[in-house]
């Protein structure tokens, strides 16, 4: 029997149908995992072994009496940002230490009903507001992958960085991520492993502690293309909680990751070739176009002209959504209070001893953009320039079938770099933003390793509602990139 | 545009985070540079475009007028930091 | 005459401009499935959706949307076939998310005008603004608790209707006027209950005053006054208030006030004192409310007949004054209860005995038409009798009060206590023969010139007969006999 916490979601499913091993086995394989891998890493907030291990024990039981659900008995790791009734869930935020949502999410409960296994809350950027898991009141994660010859400690990315490191150290097969700006991308291409944010409205936001309504996105992080169609599946479709969820069927997302890409047409935009991109970037994004073009797909120039605005449009947009959704953590019903003199008092010293130093920026540069005299200079006006990047996506999609970009401008950064300057921090999602912005699907699949031995991403960005072009571009340049490098930290490994 | 500290003071009072004196300075300092970086924006010409506001390009469902929820205070008030019987409590507010 | 107020400088005009906040007839809150029911335990009618709970979102009701469409409808407004929820950002206790989802920038409802009577029967146009939907807050509870503000949140969420009017209203008259034409019409419509008392229609009221002719002066915003009195005795206080401060020289601050009916003075709101502002944008969670414009025909089609045309028919079809029409119209139960009275029968009678005898009887009792011990079929077999003179009015006066009393229908009671009315000219002539040859100096006086004395006679003869006699046969064989 091979070591467990490596196969794939497929092929564990594919060993539990053959009964080569049970849920039980499986999932104590990775809470070990978790237990001797964690204390390094911070992947976790929340781990709930013995949720776990009733989940596994009641899959077995379902698999012997023939019920098996499409995930009977896979432990996933599930981003603190999703309400799982009974668990503590935190968003990494001080001010939700000790909230206990008495409901579920509805990508959770579709999990759940799937017969996939809980194995704990994955850390993130605290209200996942941020591009590197540093932000987080309970501690930054660490990346699984080092520099080669360093053990420097770098970010795994963020927001979703708990679910990748998670994933990528084979502490859970997969894992669910939010993506408001990237927060499923890049963290994937930091840690090598695939990831896909959806289309807008494709997975129910219900039960997902918001950060900016008209952008947040849940969607699956696991170690193969395959494995992130097989949770897309389970995880998306109509929710009647969520009046931006789509009322449309979901497709055989599986199936579509081994389409192929023989005739698609595949846009390559412009302006995702930034001034001072690195030279190994560019030449993995010039591979991956070379791999698609082998496997049949025509490749075409296109322009995408509103590219870099999308990132100023999202720091106004994302902030002023963020600081109204934000405005119920006011010590009331629920979370952290801070004594004070009076009601106005104690709200100001709840949200100051609550909130850490990144959110209280983004509250405040949202509180201001929307404010009398300036609502129309800055969010009006960033609502217009989005509506010019939508239009640019709807042109693009006119001519060709999906687009290929890099993921992330750089491969992971170390632990405390970049810190300076929240603008710096902000440009690791140059890439990733505009399809949020526009709606549209987008996935990370894993291309390269840098000179220093770090992962590199490519991105697939498709139309509206479009995942299964997605899933077949990425499935082609999965299999093409032949991506098999292991990070230095990983359950089973040398470390 | 560029925040002077007036409305540094003003924005936290707004938001309802209290921010002690020495704190001003540094926000004032990060605040201004993400809205010199967004600056930018001032170089597109936006006449005639409708704003986007949301993800979602379609018409809104409407839900039947039917009673599914609520006769669940004890879960509502469950994570409440302060209560009076069945209801939440806070300082006294003098109207 | 215009309506002014005195002031040492001479005369002030006063311009008034209401805000109600009407709560929508729904079983269900605006966003959430919970109960829209009024009471109930405190926190009873509350889903996680309504206390602002992390990751909640709200799911829009359609009859809330139907109820809105239907009030602008009757406000003869124009419809928006695509109208948006914004949020109106604020910290308050009782307002859980922080926010309160509401219409700003694309109401629902736009321009419309009502009409009202003035008390010396003048008709004046008041402008709506706009309609727009919204949630209700929670409720503060400050004097439970001698530290504490208690919460309760079961009127959190709740669908309300803010019905803003143009500045046209010059009096406290028409203030009330207003008020009472806008209750009217919801209840007609069944879209708000206008109960004042639960609270489930309040007024904002923006008052300012000026000299004739002038532009617009500073308003004050009084909030939420409930109920029609206090609307009028409110305008009038901060009306004075603002011209006692101006003709001392000061000048009046845009601020929001209350008004406390115990002083019958209106006072600065100290937790409103932050500088409002209140942040508007769409609401993400939500996405544009588009109508169709076959559903917005269907519930036109479906409307009832509103007050003022009720009232225009039952003048023209009945031959009633307007004034009475005007009161049988006032509750729709009212005038319910008019047809079906009147119909088939002599309207004007009717509208006499409901707005008379009948609406008398309900006020002495404390009953309302929906509690009434006569029916509309009650009161019509009454008036049958009176129609083919089975009885005088006079008696059936008397069978009206026993109907009160006993409950029994108004035949029934004739024949048990044999009130038929008697037509016998010969029963009727011996009485009037009687009373004659009983007061020979009457007689004497009568034709001597003293006419008035006609009447003493006939009160005789009717007196003689328990009131049975047919008072027409009475006067005209008195008339014959007396020469
Ligand atoms: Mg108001
Ligand atoms: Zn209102």
């Amino acid at each position: 029997m091979s070591f467990l916490p490596e196969l794939t979601i497929a092929a564990a499913l594919d060993g539990l149908a053959a009964k080569d091993f049970s849920a039980l086995e499986l999932t104590r394989a990775h809470i070990s995992a978790i237990e001797s891998l964690d204390p390094q890493l911070n992947a976790f907030i929340t781990q709930t072994p013995e949720l776990a291990l009733e989940m596994a024990g009641a899959a077995d039981a379902a698999r012997a009496a023939g019920s098996a659900g499409p995930l009977s008995g896979i432990p996933l790791a599930i981003k603190d940002l999703f309400c799982v009734e009974g668990v503590r869930t935190t968003a990494a935020s001080k001010i939700l230490e000790n909230f206990v949502p008495p409901y579920e999410s509805t990508v959770t409960a579709q999990l759940k009903a799937a017969g996939a296994v809980f194995l704990g809350k994955a850390n993130l950027d605290e209200f996942a507001m941020g591009s590197s898991n540093t932000t987080s009141g309970f501690g930054a994660v660490t990346n699984p992958w080092q520099r080669n010859g360093s053990n420097a400690k770098l970010v795994p990315g963020g927001s979703s960085g708990g679910s990748a490191a998670a994933v990528a150290s084979r502490m859970a097969m997969g894992a669910t991520g939010t993506d408001t700006g990237g927060s499923i991308r890049q963290p994937a291409s930091f840690t090598g492993i695939t990831g896909i944010k959806p289309t807008y409205g494709r997975c129910s936001r219900y039960g997902i502690v918001a950060f900016a309504s008209s952008l947040d996105q849940a969607g699956p992080m696991a170690r193969s293309v395959e494995d992130c169609a097989i949770l897309l599946g389970a995880m998306s479709g109509f929710d009647a909680r969520d009046s931006t969820s789509a009322e449309r069927p979901v497709a055989d997302f599986r199936a579509a990751a081994k389409r192929g890409v023989k005739g698609l047409r595949i846009g390559i935009p412009a302006e995702y070739r930034m001034d001072g991109m690195s030279a190994e970037i560019e030449g993995l994004w010039q591979k991956g176009v070379a791999w698609l073009r082998e496997q049949g797909a025509e490749i075409v120039d296109v322009s995408l002209p509103h590219t870099k605005y999308g990132l100023p449009v999202y720091y106004i947009v994302a902030p002023a959504e963020a600081s109204s959704n934000l405005a119920r953590y006011d010590g009331v019903r629920f979370g952290t209070r801070v004594d004070g003199e009076d009601l106005i008092d104690m709200y100001e010293r709840t949200r100051a001893a609550g909130f850490g130093a990144e959110v209280k920026r983004r509250i405040m540069i949202g509180t201001y953009v929307l404010s009398a005299g300036y609502y129309d200079a800055y969010y009006l006006k960033a609502q217009k320039i989005r509506a010019l990047i939508l239009r640019d996506f709807t042109e693009a999609f006119a001519k060709v079938d999906a687009l290929l970009t890099p993921t992330a401008p750089s491969a992971a950064f170390g632990i405390g770099e970049k810190t300076d300057d929240p603008v710096t921090m902000y440009l690791n999602d140059v890439f990733t933003v505009p399809a949020s912005l526009a709606g549209v699907p987008a996935m990370s699949v894993p291309a390269g390793l840098d000179a220093q031995g770090l992962p590199l991403g490519l991105q697939i960005i498709g139309r509206h509602f479009d995942e299964e072009t997605v899933f077949a571009v990425g499935g082609a340049l999965e299999k093409a990139a032949g991506f098999s490098a292991l990070p230095a930290i990983r359950a089973g490994g040398a470390k | 545009m560029s925040l002077d500290t007036a409305t540094v003071r003003r924005i936290a009072k707004l938001a309802r985070i209290r921010v002690e004196e020495p704190e001003i300075a540094t926000l004032q300092t990060e605040l201004n540079a993400i809205l010199g970086y967004v600056e930018q924006l001032n170089a597109v010409d936006v006449t005639g475009v409708e704003p986007l506001s949301g993800g979602a390009q379609m018409a809104m469902r409407l839900r039947e007028d039917v009673v599914t929820d609520g006769g669940i205070a004890d879960k509502i008030l469950a994570n409440a930091p302060d209560r009076e019987g069945r209801f939440f409590a806070v300082p006294k507010v003098v109207e | 005459m215009a309506y002014s107020l005195q002031g040492a400088t001479g005369a002030w005009e006063i311009v008034v401009g209401l805000e109600i906040h009407a709560q929508v007839v729904s079983e269900s809150k605006l966003f959430s499935g919970a109960s829209a029911t009024y009471g109930g335990e405190p926190n009873a009618h509350v889903s996680f959706v309504d206390a602002g709970f992390p990751g909640m979102l709200p799911v829009i009701n359609r009859e809330c949307v139907a109820q809105a469409v239907r009030t602008g409808l009757g406000l003869k407004a124009h419809i928006n076939l695509v109208s948006r929820f914004d949020r109106k950002n604020y910290f308050y206790a009782d307002l859980p998310n922080g926010y309160q989802i509401s219409q700003f920038a694309h109401p629902v409802v736009g321009t419309g005008v009502v009409e009202i009577e003035l008390g010396d029967g003048t008709i004046k146009e008041i402008g709506i603004t706009r309609l727009h939907l919204e949630q209700d807050a929670g409720k503060s509870m400050h004097d439970q608790h001698a530290a504490k503000s208690v919460i309760d949140l079961n009127r959190a969420g709740v669908a309300l209707m803010e019905i803003v009017s143009e500045a046209d209203i010059r009096s406290p008259e028409e203030a009330g006027a207003y008020l009472r034409k806008i209750r009217q019409i919801v209840r007609y419509l069944g879209t708000c209950d206008g109960n004042m008392e639960e609270g489930s229609m309040r007024a904002d009221v923006n008052v300012s005053v000026r000299k004739t002719g002038e532009a617009y002066r500073t308003r004050c915003e009084i909030k939420n006054v409930n109920s029609v009195r206090f609307v009028m005795h409110a305008v009038e206080a901060e009306a004075l208030r603002q011209i006692e401060v101006y003709e001392s020289g000061g000048s009046v601050t845009q601020e929001t006030r209350l008004y406390d009916p115990a002083r019958g003075e209106t006072r600065s709101m100290r937790s409103k004192e932050d500088a409002h502002d209140y942040r508007y944008f769409p609401e993400p969670d939500l996405l544009p409310l588009v109508l169709d414009e076959a559903w917005v025909a269907a519930l036109k089609e479906k409307l009832p007949e509103l007050p003022d045309e009720k009232r225009a028919r039952f003048r023209d079809d009945y031959g009633i004054t307007f004034y009475d029409a005007g009161v049988l119209v006032a509750e729709q139960a009212t005038a319910d209860f008019y047809e079906q009275v009147a119909k088939g029968r002599d309207a004007k009678l009717a509208a006499n005995w409901v707005t008379g005898d009948f609406f008398a009887a309900l006020n002495r009792s404390g009953n309302t038409i929906e509690t009434s011990p006569i029916s509309a079929d009650g009161l019509g077999e009454l008036l049958d009798l009176i129609t083919d003179k089975t009885i005088n009015g006079r008696i059936a006066k008397d069978v009206f009060e026993a109907m009160l009393e006993t409950g029994d229908r108004a035949r029934k009671i004739v024949a048990d206590r044999g009130l038929t009315q008697v037509t016998d000219t010969g029963a009727i002539e011996a009485a009037v023969d009687a009373v004659i040859a009983a007061n020979p100096d009457k007689v004497a006086e009568y034709k001597s010139g003293k006419d008035k004395l006609f009447g003493f006679f006939v009160g005789q003869v009717m007196k003689a007969m328990a009131g049975k006699s047919n008072p027409a046969i009475v006067n005209e064989l008195m008339k014959a006999k007396l020469g």
